[in-house]
Order: structure tokens, then sequence, then C-alpha cells
């Protein structure tokens, strides 16, 4: 679904290089690629954004190395590496 | 209990239900009451490092025969209590304290404690993230860390698998001679003993038991980050003395690779309140020695009050103003390493068996040979 106009950015998900809007939000960009688990709870469960506020932190990913990144209050900037937790 | 029991341990946290634990194995029909639930005060409220410390010969003793009971006892406690073996590092900034890790090396070698001296570059090895310029560390690979509230729920276990009641929710209104009151009801037995830690002088007059605030700070997840217990030298000073507070840097993982960040003391009664001030103090020394904390975040902020005494030593013995009752309070921030020792003592105090160290530093009647000097 191209836009004409709107500038786009490069960053890294999980160690592939996507394109993605400029401006968007971390967590945004995660959903439009189709990943919504974005972390593991202690117990070993799966978890997404919930609120897409900031107040829930199901959304924390590891951004540039640090771990713990609330993706939905984090917006993408290029060359932005990104590391979901692993589901598999 | 439709049985008479033999005895009633009033609190359950860590110390209680070490009491009752040893007891019940002891063949001692055991009655556990709380005002609240298991494990539930002081003991929730605390780090979990089981470590061996050297205020006083005597706090060395009940805590290095405590230490050799966890390690026994932690095969046959269940995989909740958390039990991590990761020893202890304490921290040496300057010269000075490098002195003093090598006089404590030369204590604990006398109680047979197993520790070493790290130079600067070995402690940096052992944990990258300390700062740069520390002077080196005494490394106790024998302390480890548990879970206290689980801990104490496995010793509660223990002591009902050989018998003991539980009641929870169960506020006793006073002690007497053979009995504890619980509102109407009068429940007679052979001995009581008092592990109600701080609160232990509300049923027993005279105890010098007070409150001894402190908070701890509990990070996210992030496994690796450290590997030992660590504690800065400084922090005997600030356990000892009583003033009126002070901070510590001492930092644990938990094996959730969560960081537990403490160490505060306050005297400010029953005050509950997370003191902002003192946790800005209190984490500013931890970044201090951690700079790398300061990436982290803290997810929750809670308190505690430890049963502080004047001698820095526990209660644990008769309490002769009362017959057949038993104290086993105070025990400041050692609670959770010295329950077992505690419950050990106690049990062979009331059976008549010989103890394994001496009881005489913790016995109750201290308090009497110095009432009345003010």
């Amino acid at each position: 679904m191209p836009r004409g106009g709107q500038s786009r950015i490069s960053i890294v998900i999980n160690g592939d290089r996507v394109e993605v809007p400029a401006g968007i939000t971390v967590a945004a960009a995660l959903f439009n690629l189709g990943i919504t688990a974005l972390r593991m709870s202690v117990s070993g469960e799966p978890r997404g954004p919930v609120c897409a506020m900031g107040v829930c932190f199901e959304c924390r990913v590891t951004i540039d190395s640090r771990p713990h990144q609330r993706a939905c209050l984090t917006a993408a900037v290029d060359g932005m590496h990104i590391q979901t937790a692993s589901t598999s | 209990m439709s049985q008479r029991p033999d005895a009633v341990v009033i609190g359950a946290g860590i110390v209680g239900a070490s009491c009752a634990e040893a007891l019940a194995r002891a063949g001692r029909r055991v009655l556990i009451l709380d005002s609240s639930f298991a494990g539930g005060g002081t003991t929730a409220a605390g780090m979990g490092h089981l470590v061996a410390m050297d205020d006083s010969p005597a706090q060395l003793a009940l805590t290095a025969y405590s230490g050799k009971l966890w390690t026994e006892l932690v095969p046959d406690l269940p995989g909740n209590i958390e039990y991590e073996p990761c020893g202890t590092l304490w921290v040496a900034e300057d010269e000075e304290q490098l002195v003093a890790v090598r006089e404590k090396q030369r204590t604990y070698a006398e109680f047979g404690i197993e520790a070493e001296t790290l130079s600067p570059t070995q402690l940096a090895e052992a944990e990258p993230h300390l700062r740069p310029g520390l002077s080196g560390a005494l490394r106790v690979p024998g302390d480890g860390v548990i879970y206290p509230p689980n801990a104490a729920l496995a010793l509660v276990q223990r002591a009902i698998a050989n018998g003991a009641q539980l009641r929870e929710g169960t506020r006793v209104d006073a002690i007497g001679p053979r009995e504890v009151l619980v509102g109407r009801e009068r429940i007679s037995c052979d001995c009581v003993i008092n592990a109600c830690g701080a609160e232990a002088a509300q049923l027993t007059t005279g105890l010098p038991i007070v409150p001894r605030k402190g908070h701890l700070v509990i990070t996210d997840r992030y496994p690796g980050f450290c590997h030992h217990q660590l504690v800065e030298l400084g922090y005997l000073t600030s356990a000892h003395t009583m003033n009126a507070e002070s901070v510590a840097f001492n930092v644990q993982p938990r094996a959730t690779g969560q960081l537990l960040i403490g160490s505060s003391r306050e005297l400010v009664g029953w005050d509950g309140t997370v003191n902002r001030a003192i946790v800005r103090r209190m984490l500013d020394r931890a970044l201090d020695f951690m700079p790398g904390l300061a990436l982290t975040s803290a997810i929750r902020t809670w308190t505690g009050f430890r049963p502080a005494t004047p001698d820095k030593l526990p209660l644990i013995g008769a309490w002769e103003d009362t017959p057949g009752l038993w104290i086993a309070a105070g025990h400041e921030g050692l609670g959770i390493t010295t329950s077992l020792g505690t419950g050990q003592l106690i049990a062979d105090l009331i059976v008549g068996a010989t103890p394994a160290i001496d009881p005489a530093p913790f016995a109750p009647a201290r308090v009497h040979a110095t009432a009345g000097v003010s």
C-alpha cells in the first residue's frame, strides 16, 4: 500500500532489514509485519501490546541492545536494531 | 487441633516456621498461629541473602551454623524457593577496606568458612558492571540466595508433615503462663514461642525490639547483569551503627534475571511509606558502584521492618518473666539466614538437647542484666 510522497526509513528487525514509513512507532512497524508476540513472560508465554500507550509494559523489546524498551512509545529511526523475544 | 498442643508458635514468618519445623521434627505437637498469613510479613519484604556475617563472634557462629543447615536442607526443599549458590562479594573501595577484607578472610577461616580475596583485576572479571578502580573484594562462595516467602512456606509444610497445625488470620491477644489468648479462646500448652519479629514486643512487654525500616527496589529482568550478591564492605557499619538513617550498596541477582537493589535503614516507627529521599540516596550509592544500573528499569519499590535489637543479636531462649514462654525474635536483617539456626536452637533448648552452638549470647535474660542502666 505505497503512498506517494511518504518518506521511508530502513530498520533491522530480528536481523532482517526492512523499510518502514518514517515516523512510525516500533510497535506499529512490528504489527505491520505480522509480528505480534514481542516478548516472553516469566513463565514463557508470548506477550504483545495491550494498551499501546505506555502503561501495560507488555510490548517491551530490545532496541539497539537496550532491553525492555516499550515498542509503542518508541519512534522508529533509520538504522535502528530491534530484537523481539523468540517465540519458537 | 483436637489434642492440646505441646508448643504454640506465634508468628509464621521464616523464624517461627523454622521453630515449628524443628519442634515438630523433635516429636512435639505444634500449633502455629499467624495474625495474617505465613511468610507474609518481614519475611516477604527481605532480600533472601544467606550470608555469613561477622559483626560479632556470636553473630558469625549463628550465621555459619545456619548456613550449614541451609546447605543440608536445600536439596529437600521445593524448587520454588529459588536457591542460587551465587556467593557473596564484599567489595572494597580503597586500600583501607582491603585491609579489612583480609581481616575478614582470617576471621571466616577460623570458623571454617571458605573465602578468597579477589584482586581488582579478578573483581572486574567476576563482575564487569562494577565501576573500575575498586580495590578488590572478598568472595564467600558458600553464601547464597533464596526466595524467603516460599522458603517459609516450605518450612511450614515440613512442620505440617510432622503433625503441626497452621491457623492463619488468627491474632493472639495475650500470652499467659503456658497459654495464649485468642479472643475468648484460651489455648493451653507446655510452651509458647513468641516469633513475632518486629512486632514481638507488642505481645511481650520489655522486649527491646524496634522496627528498623528498609527499602528494596527490584528491576526488570537483565539475566547475567551480575553473578554474585554484591555488598560494599561498609554495609557492616550501616547495619551495626544505630543511626537514624543509613544506606549501603547491596545488589542481588534473582533467578528470574531481576536485580534486587538495597539497602536502607531508618528508625521511623511503623511508617511503611516509601521515602523517596532515602530511595534516591540508596540508588545513588548503587549507581556509584554499578553505573550500568542507570540503564535498567526499576519496576517496584517496597519497604519492610527489620526487628532490631540494641546489641545486634537476636533474642533466642526462655523469657523468665512468663513460665513456658520462649522468645525467637529480633533478627534484624539476618532473619532469613539465621532462621534455621534459631529454630534448631529453640528446639534443642526446649527438648533438653545440647545445642550445636553456645546459646548464651542470644539468651533473652541479657535484657534484664542491662535493665535499669540508662
